[in-house]
């Protein structure tokens, strides 16, 4: 069937597309620019990248028995460290709240300055920019890559695209292999890695993280925020007219003209804008967008295309800012001859702040607050009690206790709400009182199987309110648990 | 529904449309980036190799085992060999430790209750239930109703070597004679000796019956093995008949069956399908269930 076929009505053919199914993504060779938002990203750049590669080396003391690296991931032992804070496996919900106050951090940003996570704090943003750096290193600024790729191959094209390649890898070696880093002992590992005597799993890792950072950072840009990410379409619906976007001032800009038009036009007492077109806002964008036409998908608000056009504008003896963090609505209003408005505090962003600090104070009081020793009880099920000799009924508990400190730690078990009752277990010894006492080894917990014997009747057939406290013998904290206690 | 419409040029953005028109809503042709598609070609070749590799496609007797010879049950085997050599270096203690040494050692003691929790999971639930509650005709672990003893070393015993399982010759063994089968007993005599039985567990006897011949024929056939108080003798395995625990119940009925036909049930040797150490382990935890010696 010809693609330029009609509609025929009922029965007739489909109508196809005309245009391609596929389509070349085209490259975006970026400038080099310099100014105030070049050298802010370079600065996050820096903070960044030197955070990720130094924090893994960073000890922090915790005790001859639990290690001592500032920020570790210990899956084997399901611990998480992180600075002062031991996060254990039922604590999970920190994550989820760290999570919450990240998306809503994000939310905030977005009222505030739009999409300034992607241009400044993404990943994906960071390595291209490092990425793009080492490119233009080796192989030059925008033009020098267009012409060498245009070019045939020869022995000064194949050097530089192998220093140009090796670099990359180099770096997301790197990259890979710190993020190993914060899974084990990073000197330790580092030194294993390097005599092959790390585990696989790390080697595996590395390679995966090399891979994906050469690939996406090196390969992908901006295809990963056109097409893989999907921020750009959650941003879409979350901005509203009085966040600031990288915006280009079209009442200031508009009717385009060159230098020399402009100064005809405004002699003859025709209307002249700024943008004198000199496409140098699209040469630096690293997304290969044209910020003219408005706020778009595509746009990462990196503010690069408003550094390259203060420095026309400064050249050419023009006001700077021509493109700037600014909203439509703004552009709307001078262009009626209003004054811009800008509305930083705003109920959105009011609304944002305090859900931040609710969330934020809640998880901080709830970390504060934790206890150091811990307790839960798990009823025996099967069966639900034992008809035991002389006319007792027991029933069977399994106890796990938690021992959160870098210490060793005992524990005094007590057993309250059932009269005559007596209380055994195995893994505990006595004290002198005759409490039951467990032992526990430094941040571990034990699981303990506790028997409680009472005459037949103590207990009503729905079961009687039973309760297991425990003490610290160091310092008199205590956990406490309630369960039943059944009979016939 | 669709309709289609002449494909015309977005003004807005520039591109074409597909024709596909929604109520008024016209679709932009937005084509795929070229290396999606060569993405998804990568997959398809990557699913061929995979085909290759791997075990994949089925076929009437059985299917393509791929080059690499790999099998859920090959890692099976060597996840167990992987898990069997870790636990030789953590349970290294645990081999040469006598019941009663696991026992008196917490650390011991942890690692034998996990082993041996795990263990009875697999090989003891079956009959005695999750947690060792029993059945009828199967012992309930978490009483004191032993029948040949609760200390760790009896429970070692029993486990290794079984009841009446005539493949192991240190199997415990013992028969109660089928007083009603073998025509030692009539079966009024039979009622006499149940309603007598039950009362010394406290139980009511049968309406009617004479509780006092009961007694007579109990001192006459029982009590040489379940003693002459019937609390049972554990040289013999005998029942406690004192303690209303009754393994194949304590009612009329399954008492007359019982002294009618006998019991003696099998309980199979353990020691020639586990390892020591799973037995050692075993034993602590039947001991642990709340009721051991």
């Amino acid at each position: 069937m010809s693609a330029a076929e009609k509609y025929q009505g009922d029965g007739g053919p489909e109508v196809y597309d005309e245009g391609p199914l596929y389509s070349s993504a085209a490259k975006v060779y970026p400038q080099k620019v310099s100014g105030n938002y070049r050298r802010l990203k370079w600065a996050i750049l820096i903070v960044c990248l030197g955070l990720y590669y130094v924090l893994p080396f960073v000890r922090w003391d915790r005790g001859p028995n639990e290690p001592s690296q500032s920020i570790l991931i210990d899956l084997p032992h399901s611990r998480f460290y992180w600075f002062f804070i031991e996060i254990w496996p039922q604590e999970v919900y920190y994550f989820t709240g760290i999570l919450i106050l990240a998306a809503l951090a994000l939310f905030l940003s977005n009222a505030l300055f739009g999409r300034v996570w992607c241009g400044y704090f993404c990943i994906q943003t960071v390595w291209t920019d490092l990425f793009l750096w080492v490119e233009r290193l080796v192989e030059g600024d925008r033009r020098d890559r267009i012409k060498l790729d245009a070019a045939p191959w020869s022995a000064s094209k194949i050097g530089k695209r192998v220093a140009k390649h090796g670099l990359w890898l180099l770096i997301a070696a790197g990259t890979g292999g710190v993020f190993a880093l914060y899974f084990a002992d990073a000197p330790t590992l580092v030194a294993n890695l390097f005599t092959l005597k790390a585990p696989l799993a790390a080697y595996v890792w590395i390679g995966i993280l090399t891979f994906t950072t050469y690939y996406l950072a090196g390969h992908m840009r901006e295809q990963v925020c056109l097409y893989m990410c999907p921020w750009p379409r959650i941003q879409a619906a979350l901005t509203d007219v009085d966040a600031l976007n990288v915006t280009y001032r079209r009442d200031r800009g508009e009717p385009r003209l060159s230098v020399k038009d402009a100064a005809r036009a405004r002699a003859a007492g025709k209307p002249a804008g700024d943008c004198v077109d000199c496409m140098q806002c699209v040469a630096v964008c690293p997304v290969g967008v044209d910020i003219r036409k408005g706020s778009q998908l595509g746009c990462i608000q990196c503010g690069l295309c408003i550094d390259a056009c203060d420095a026309v504008m400064a050249k050419i003896h023009r006001p700077t800012r021509l493109i700037a963090y600014d909203t439509d609505e703004n552009v709307k209003r001078r262009t009626r001859g209003e004054k811009p408005v800008y509305k930083l505090v705003r109920a959105r962003t009011i609304l944002y702040v305090v859900v931040i600090a609710v969330v934020g104070s809640l998880m901080l009081y709830k970390l504060t607050t934790r206890q150091h020793i811990g307790l839960s009880v798990l009823h025996v099920r099967a069966p639900m009690y034992t008809l035991a000799h002389d006319g007792l009924v027991r029933n069977g508990y399994t106890l796990r206790f938690a021992n959160k400190w870098s210490e060793p730690r005992a524990f005094a078990l007590t057993v309250s709400g059932v009269a005559g009752a007596t209380v055994k277990s195995e893994e505990a010894d006595a004290l002198p009182d005759g409490r039951l006492k467990v032992t526990l080894d430094p941040d571990a917990t034990l699981e303990a199987q506790l028997y409680v014997t009472a005459p037949v009747g103590s207990a009503a057939p729905a079961g009687a309110p039973i309760a297991m406290t425990i003490t610290d013998l160091k310092n008199g904290e205590t956990a406490k648990v309630s369960d039943h206690f059944f009979g016939p | 529904m669709a309709t289609n419409e002449k494909i015309q040029v977005d003004s807005v953005t520039g591109q074409t449309t597909t024709g596909h028109e929604w109520d008024g809503i016209r679709e932009l042709n937005t084509p795929l980036p070229r290396w999606w598609l060569w993405t998804f070609y990568a997959c398809i070749l990557f699913s061929i190799g995979y085909w290759v590799v791997y075990p994949a496609w089925p076929g009437i007797s059985g299917f393509t085992h791929g080059l690499l010879g790999q099998s859920s049950r090959g890692d099976v085997a060597v996840d167990v060999a992987a898990i069997q050599a870790q636990r030789a270096v953590t349970e290294a203690g645990l081999k040469d430790a006598t019941v009663d040494q696991i026992a008196a050692d917490k650390k011991l003691l942890g690692l034998a209750l996990a082993h041996g929790k795990a263990a009875f999971a697999e090989d003891c639930a079956p009959c005695h239930g999750a947690g060792g509650q029993g059945g009828k005709g199967y012992r309930n672990l978490t009483n004191e109703d032993w029948l040949w003893g609760g200390k760790l070393d009896d429970i070692l015993q029993t486990v290794t070597h079984g009841i009446r399982d005539y493949t192991d010759k240190d199997t415990r063994q013992s028969a109660m004679p089928a007083f009603g089968a073998m025509g030692v007993l009539k079966s009024d005599e039979i009622k006499q000796v149940v309603s007598y039985v039950r009362t010394l567990s406290k139980l009511p006897p049968e309406a009617g019956v004479d509780v006092a011949a009961g007694q007579k024929i109990f001192a006459d056939n029982c009590a040489v093995c379940h003693g002459d108080d019937g609390k049972g003798k554990r040289e013999f395995g005998s029942a406690n008949l004192t303690d209303g625990l009754q393994l194949y119940g304590g009612d009329i009925k399954d008492l007359t069956y019982t002294v009618t036909n006998a019991r003696n049930s099998t309980m199979p040797a353990w020691g020639a399908r586990l390892d020591p150490v799973t037995l050692k382990t075993l034993a602590v935890f039947v001991h642990n269930l709340g009721a051991g010696e």
